[in-house]
């Protein structure tokens, strides 16, 4: 397939672009994060709603759009640019991942259309540690007459605070990994925030005999691995597409910034010093946008090597969004560290979206694995 | 129509593979070792073997030396659909190429588009009978990255140029049955403005060449000399003093093939030849160092092959991709020379042998030390890292 946008893709990413800049600019992740670090606008979800962004993924028997992962991805990619806060990631690429390929009819139903039409949200519950490792899950479900007992401890939950209810990763009796639709005003369960350097904010779940009905299992024994990881493979791949947005908006204000800032008489953008610096990242950014592409195509075409696609867009992204922010700090100068102007934040978030689901390190090793060494 | 279309174009892939399977010498279809394993053509041509000379003669018969040329220069007259099934089912069967030439590859190119039909009809059926063996004249010794402030002089003698000066890195200049040259034609202007492209017969009085030694042992390498060489005026090539566009064009060409843009050589996976010469611990690469330089140089080959389609597919679509060709030269060598100094970690002491019964002992640390030589030639690393930031970043100068 060739690895470019088709005219429908192009014009997504187009309006989005238009739609964000509009509407959620930079200065409202500003003002959002000035106000108590509001982790969203209300107001503009609904827009996102109505503008198709969540139903991009759904397949059509739930009236979605059915259009796919590289349209949702250019969505992604422009979010990142503006740092649009949005509950799109957690409701659509994680809850709606597990539930469009749930097994669960009456989950599907219920919860589907609710997510699409933002009545609804739900959070994914997976992380316990302070890295991600999602083959050593301590959270257990014990199956009882009337379904599951779940315990355990959740971190980083992403949009966790308000949610709904959570999609919570649990071993079960089999030894595999469940996954478990939880309302959030189950007993048992403790919720608190946490803000961390993106301005964000990220829950901790405390499940302590939280009992969940057997009609909440999402998937069916046996499944649980396999769904598993194709939530973390989508989730790395659209996390890939936001950092990609990022890595391009803050390497053009860079570039920007070596265009007009004088020193010495000169415009700094003259120094090769500086010169060969930013044409290093632009090749590296190349490369990022054709791992970015090829990745969003193997998740619509289910390839055969989405593993490896998966990990090597979020290795990659990991890779250059640490050079490019740090570079873009760099090459903005003092003015660059100060919080007046907007280069930090892509710094931060830089730091937070390339830990999410897996760091560099993470899965370049898994790379390796794959490929049998 | 597209149904009909298609069927032709499976019909030609069975013929073709049917006749390359037919014609193709078995030891024709091996991986080649070196540079010496090409035939080369030219007056004086010479096979390495039987099988050789047969391929050749098989192909030429066919036309297929150039393919996709223009039959009146005495190609193939394929469509770009039926020269790409042929490159395919080459290389699923593992045919060398017939002949080794930058008379294709390089000049080819430029004559198409900078040549009166009166020299194209001259030089390029010699090229597809490879009866010419073309080197290429650009460099000199005081014009490396400066190319454009390059000295060798022609003079208008009124009939003809009279060359004198030197070039450098003049690839095989010693067994070349010709040159293409970059040559000043004025000196007073701005140099990329007095220099003009200029055909010459290596054979002509006053020619000499020199081999050039590498740290690899041997090279192809020249330099080559012109004293008071007389050129018939008819052998310069587009607008005179505007050979700098023919140069930027051709120089354009070379990069994208230093860059390994277009190369259907498979390589063998390090991490493959990492498991066969390196002890394991549970499944993986004892030496976790290696094992993360590995799998760095194996994400980014993989992730740069992805790009080279990329790019190429936006430039189907007519985005212009003609400043992108210093981004592959720049990182594609890169890579190379990264690979190959992985690969020399990874053979160890069996990677460094130099003389050795056993010549194919010896390849390795060879080719390693030739790998230096990949972001320099071509241009530098460094001048594709200014080509980037200026024309494409728009970074001032």
């Amino acid at each position: 397939m060739a690895l470019i946008l088709n005219e429908e893709q192009k014009m997504l990413k187009d309006s989005a672009n238009e739609f964000l800049a509009m509407n959620a600019p930079v200065e409202q992740f500003r003002s959002l994060r000035d106000n108590n670090y509001q982790a969203f606008d209300e107001e503009l979800w609904q827009e996102i709603v109505e503008m198709g962004w969540t139903a991009l993924t759904i397949p059509e028997e739930y009236n979605g759009l059915d259009f796919g992962y590289v349209g949702l991805g250019q969505v992604m990619e422009e979010m990142g640019k503006s740092l649009t806060k949005a509950p799109l990631f957690s409701s659509i690429v994680l809850a709606g991942t597990a539930l469009v390929n749930s097994t669960n009819q009456g989950l599907k139903s219920t919860w589907i259309p609710a997510l699409m039409n933002g009545t609804k949200r739900l959070a994914f519950a997976q992380d316990e540690q302070s890295y991600f490792d999602p083959s050593n899950i301590a959270t257990t479900a014990i199956e009882t007459a009337e379904g599951y007992v779940i315990n355990g401890h959740k971190k980083m939950v992403v949009d966790g605070a308000g949610a709904d209810g959570f999609v919570v990763v649990a071993k079960t009796d089999e030894g595999e990994v469940g996954l478990f639709l939880v309302d959030a005003n189950c007993k048992g369960m403790a919720i608190t925030t946490e803000v961390l350097l993106d301005a964000g904010t990220y829950a901790q779940v405390e499940f302590k005999d939280v009992n969940v009905g057997s009609s909440q299992r999402i998937c069916e024994t046996g499944k649980g691995d396999e769904l598993l990881n194709l939530i973390n493979n989508t989730a790395a791949i659209c996390l890939a597409a936001e950092m990609l947005g990022m890595i391009t908006e803050a390497f053009g204000q860079t570039v920007a910034y070596l265009q007009e800032r004088q020193q010495f008489g000169k415009r700094i953008g003259t120094y090769q010093a500086l010169q060969h610096r930013a044409a290093k990242l632009f090749c590296e950014i190349e490369l990022c946008k054709s791992i970015v592409i090829k990745a969003l195509q193997g998740l619509d075409e289910s390839a055969v090597n989405l593993d490896e696609l998966a990990s090597l867009a979020k290795a990659k992204l990991g890779e250059t969004i640490k050079i490019v922010t740090n570079e873009a700090m760099q090459m903005h100068g003092g003015i660059g560290v100060t919080d007046d102007v907007n280069i930090g934040f892509y710094f931060k978030r830089a730091r937070v979206a390339q830990r999410l689901f897996g760091d560099y390190n993470y899965h370049l090793d898994r790379c390796a694995r794959l490929n049998g060494y | 129509m597209e149904t009909t279309m298609k069927t032709a174009l499976e019909d030609f892939r069975l013929e073709t593979r049917k006749w390359l399977e037919e014609n193709c010498p078995a030891s024709m279809r091996t991986p080649v070792k070196d540079s010496g394993d090409f035939f080369w053509g030219g007056r004086n041509a010479t096979f390495q073997n039987e099988d050789q000379k047969i391929w050749f003669e098989k192909m030429l018969e066919k036309k297929w030396i150039v393919p996709y040329w223009d039959t009146k220069y005495g190609g193939g007259g394929l469509s770009d659909a039926e020269n790409n099934i042929l490159t395919q089912e080459m290389t699923r069967l593992g045919c060398r190429k017939p002949i080794f030439s930058f008379g294709i590859s390089m000049l080819g190119p430029a004559l198409h588009k900078f040549a009166s039909e009166e020299q194209k009809m001259r030089f390029l059926p010699e090229i597809t009978a490879g009866k010419t063996w073309w080197c290429q004249g650009y460099s000199e010794p005081n014009a490396g990255s400066d190319l454009a402030g390059l000295q060798t002089k022609a003079e208008d003698k009124g009939d003809h140029y009279l060359i004198n000066g030197s070039k450098v890195w003049t690839s095989y200049a010693d067994k070349s049955d010709w040159i293409f040259c970059l040559v000043r034609t004025d000196f007073d202007a701005p140099k990329h403005n007095g220099i003009s492209f200029l055909l010459i017969d290596m054979a002509s009085e006053g020619v000499s060449t020199r081999p050039i030694k590498l740290i690899s042992g041997k090279s192809p390498f020249c330099e080559t000399f012109f004293d008071n060489v007389k050129v018939p005026k008819e052998n310069l090539i587009g607008t005179l003093n505007d050979g700098w566009t023919i140069a930027k064009y051709l120089l354009t060409h070379e990069r994208q093939m230093i860059g390994g843009v277009g190369e259907t050589d498979v390589r063998r996976e390090l991490h493959e030849i990492a498991k066969e010469n390196l002890p394991l611990r549970d499944g993986t690469l004892a030496d976790p160092v290696l094992r993360s330089e590995i799998a760095v140089q194996g994400m980014n080959d993989s992730i740069f092959e992805m790009t080279i389609q990329r790019i190429m597919d936006e430039a189907k679509t007519g985005v212009n991709a003609g400043a992108l060709s210093s981004f592959f030269k720049y990182y594609g060598t890169e890579q190379n020379v990264s690979r190959m100094e992985l690969l020399t970690a990874i053979t160890g002491s069996d990677g460094l042998v130099w003389e050795s019964e056993n010549e194919d002992a010896k390849v390795q640390a060879r080719l390693f030390c030739r790998s230096k030589g990949n972001t320099i030639e071509g241009g530098t690393s460094e001048i594709q890292l200014g080509i980037i930031s200026k024309r494409i970043l728009n970074l001032p100068s």
